[in-house]
């Protein structure tokens, strides 16, 4: 007990996160064993997992280094399609799916953090909101690119066009692989609800504990107060740099486990809108709370699929829970209660160390 | 180490700044010794945190030579400038706010822990080491104010003594070879200011190192600065022992007035 209570405050909350990802994957598998759970559920596991994954990601961004950007769903697009076309091509050589899914993972998240190099190194070198502007129209270009993308593979390899599927000039056995606007079809489902839950454990520890260490720490004070962190001898754009190029990759790898989670997937999905979606898992969860994000991701993912039976009126529900919800994390009363909780845990603590003593 | 006594820490030659039209700075030439106290005295806008700011190249100067140890920092950036050994307080309290007051003495020791962000990810053997090191070092760091059982509060609920005490601490661990100190005392009470005075000397002293400081609380600078520089409209107006200073003319005309006009 004395060593659980001596661990450092951020060691807890890391623990916590792990277990709560844990306590998720048992409690799902009891319950699918058990054969309670619908096919609507069953369905919402991955993109549960997916978006907890993006939120955790963007809150690195948001939360940690204190940057705001408005494309996440960008770099989930460029791991999504980069990841169907890596676990496609591999359909033939990669016999064993967990494998393929892996690589296909692997390969989204690598170009998704080229993508998000190319984008910081020139703004986050600048002072302010640039990123936002930056990411925001990002955003918008990925979508439209892979709008009007087609890509196909043949025995000669990888086909690339931006016209239609005729100037693919593929062989006869040639194979669309993305088609445009209806982005990319016929894929192999992947995407296991244990590999999903790996994923999610493996992020979880690459973000806490890049947090918990001397980069982290670094990134943190550039958040707090760059001038300081500059006279500190902290270099300020690698630090931002390391913060945003790893919440993309992140975002890209939970990009391409969502989109080999269907059979088909358009462009179109990774839009403003779920960029937006996934900063409001953020704000609602707490900007810099990893628990928070998990939870808000987890519970708004799911939301509008209990809400079904209301029909029409279910966004407008959506809406109004998001508002209590942020009513409810901002209220005065709402916080002074919460903290009034911790602190007798606390001083419930001091007590008992005095009783040891 | 006697070669030492003769290579100023920090000289500058005809240094000057201008922002737009106006002179901020000009003909700013001042020697620090290795462990010299020297105080940077002058009425309220006469440029003394414009000078600060050149020194640490938060501004680029616009005229003017800066050899820290005989080396130009011309081409340096304030990061840099921290690595070649200039380590600063600011007078309105720059801590980062939301770390403990040991991170923030850790992210003062960032360039002297040696390991990598793969190895903190990972948690490989260099990050238990290093981490274990910095611990130490922190709060043996923070013990010379007596701080080290508040090693886990949140730096932006200490008091004000304390937020100010722990900047000069976040500045120390950085390993500086002149330190400079911007307005320390401010908003300390006296039993607050004397104990100061005590650290900087014990602070300068025990590392060796050489301490510039601004400060309009004259029984400190009097008390501890071994030489003052009275600046006034960004140049230097006098230079000298606390007892020179006290009675030099300009001094007392720039704070006081020449009582000629009115």
């Amino acid at each position: 007990m004395d060593k659980i209570r001596n661990l450092k405050k951020s060691t807890k909350a890391a623990f916590l996160n792990y277990g709560i990802v844990l306590l998720f994957f048992i409690v799902v598998q009891i319950l699918a064993n058990g054969g309670h759970l619908t096919n609507s559920f069953k369905g919402q596991l991955i993109p549960i997992v997916s978006y907890v994954i993006m939120a955790l990601a963007l809150n690195l961004v948001v939360g940690i280094s204190g940057e705001l950007s408005l494309g996440h769903a960008g770099f989930m697009s460029v791991g999504a399609f980069s990841g169907v076309i890596a676990s496609m091509t591999m359909a033939g050589s990669v016999g064993n799916g967990g494998l393929r899914l892996l690589i296909a993972i692997v390969i989204g998240a690598l170009l998704a953090g080229l993508a998000g190099v190319i984008i910081g190194i020139p703004v986050l070198r600048l002072n302010g909101d640039y990123l936002a502007i930056v990411t925001l129209a990002f955003g918008e270009i990925i979508k439209n690119v892979m709008n009007c993308l087609y890509v196909g593979v043949d025995g000669a390899g990888l086909h690339m066009s931006f016209k239609d599927t005729a100037s693919l000039n593929m062989a006869a056995d040639g194979k669309v692989l993305i088609n445009g606007p209806m982005g990319a079809t016929g894929v192999t489902k992947l995407s296991t609800f244990t590999g999903g839950i790996l994923l999610l454990l493996v992020v979880l520890i690459v973000i806490q504990n890049l947090v918990n260490s001397r980069t982290g720490r670094a990134i943190m004070a550039i958040r707090d107060n760059r001038i300081a962190a500059e006279a500190s001898g902290v270099p300020i754009t690698k630090h931002k740099l390391i913060a945003f190029v790893t919440s993309a990759a992140i975002a890209g790898a939970a990009g391409a486990l969502y989109a080999l989670n269907y059979s088909t997937i358009a462009p179109k999905k990774f839009d403003f809108n779920t960029s937006i979606l996934i900063l409001v898992f953020v704000v609602l969860g707490g900007i810099g709370n990893m628990t928070g994000s998990i939870i808000a991701a987890a519970l708004l993912t799911v939301l509008p699929e209990l809400l079904r039976k209301f029909a029409d009126y279910r966004m407008l529900i959506y809406a109004i829970v998001l508002i209590l919800v942020m009513i409810a994390t901002n209220n005065e009363k709402v916080r002074v209660f919460m903290r009034g909780l911790g602190k007798k845990g606390k001083d419930a603590e001091v007590k008992e160390e005095a009783a040891n003593e | 180490m006697s070669e030492n006594a003769l290579t100023p820490v920090l000289e500058t030659s005809h240094l000057g700044i201008d922002f737009g039209g106006l002179t901020a700075v000009d003909e700013f030439n001042i020697r620090i010794a290795p462990t010299e106290i020297k105080g940077l005295i002058g009425p309220n806008g006469a440029g003394k945190t414009t000078i600060f700011n050149l020194l640490t190249k938060v501004y680029r100067p616009s005229r003017g030579v800066i050899l820290l140890d005989g080396k130009d920092t011309r081409s340096m950036s304030p990061v840099q400038v921290n690595h070649a050994g200039i380590a600063r307080t600011f007078q309105n309290i720059r801590l980062f706010d939301k770390l403990t007051v040991e991170e923030n003495v850790k992210i003062g020791l960032h360039a002297h822990i040696s390991y990598g962000m793969f190895s903190g990810i990972f948690r490989l053997p260099g990050y238990w080491k290093e981490e274990k090191r910095a611990h130490e070092k922190a709060l043996e760091l923070l013990d010379i104010f007596g701080m080290a059982d508040q090693a886990d509060v949140r730096a932006d609920s200490l008091p004000y003594g304390a937020q100010r005490r722990l900047e000069i601490v976040r500045a120390l661990a950085t390993e500086p070879k002149l330190l400079l100190l911007d307005e320390p005392a401010a908003g300390m009470n006296p039993s607050e200011t004397a104990e100061l005075m005590n650290n900087i000397r014990k602070i300068r002293d025990e590392f060796q190192i050489a301490v510039m400081l601004i400060e309009h609380d004259m029984n400190l600078v009097m008390g501890i600065c071994e030489n003052i520089v009275v600046v006034n409209f960004g140049k230097i107006i006098a230079e000298g022992t606390p007892k020179q200073i006290q009675k030099n003319e300009k001094v007392i005309e720039a704070y006081l007035g020449s009582g000629k006009e009115s």
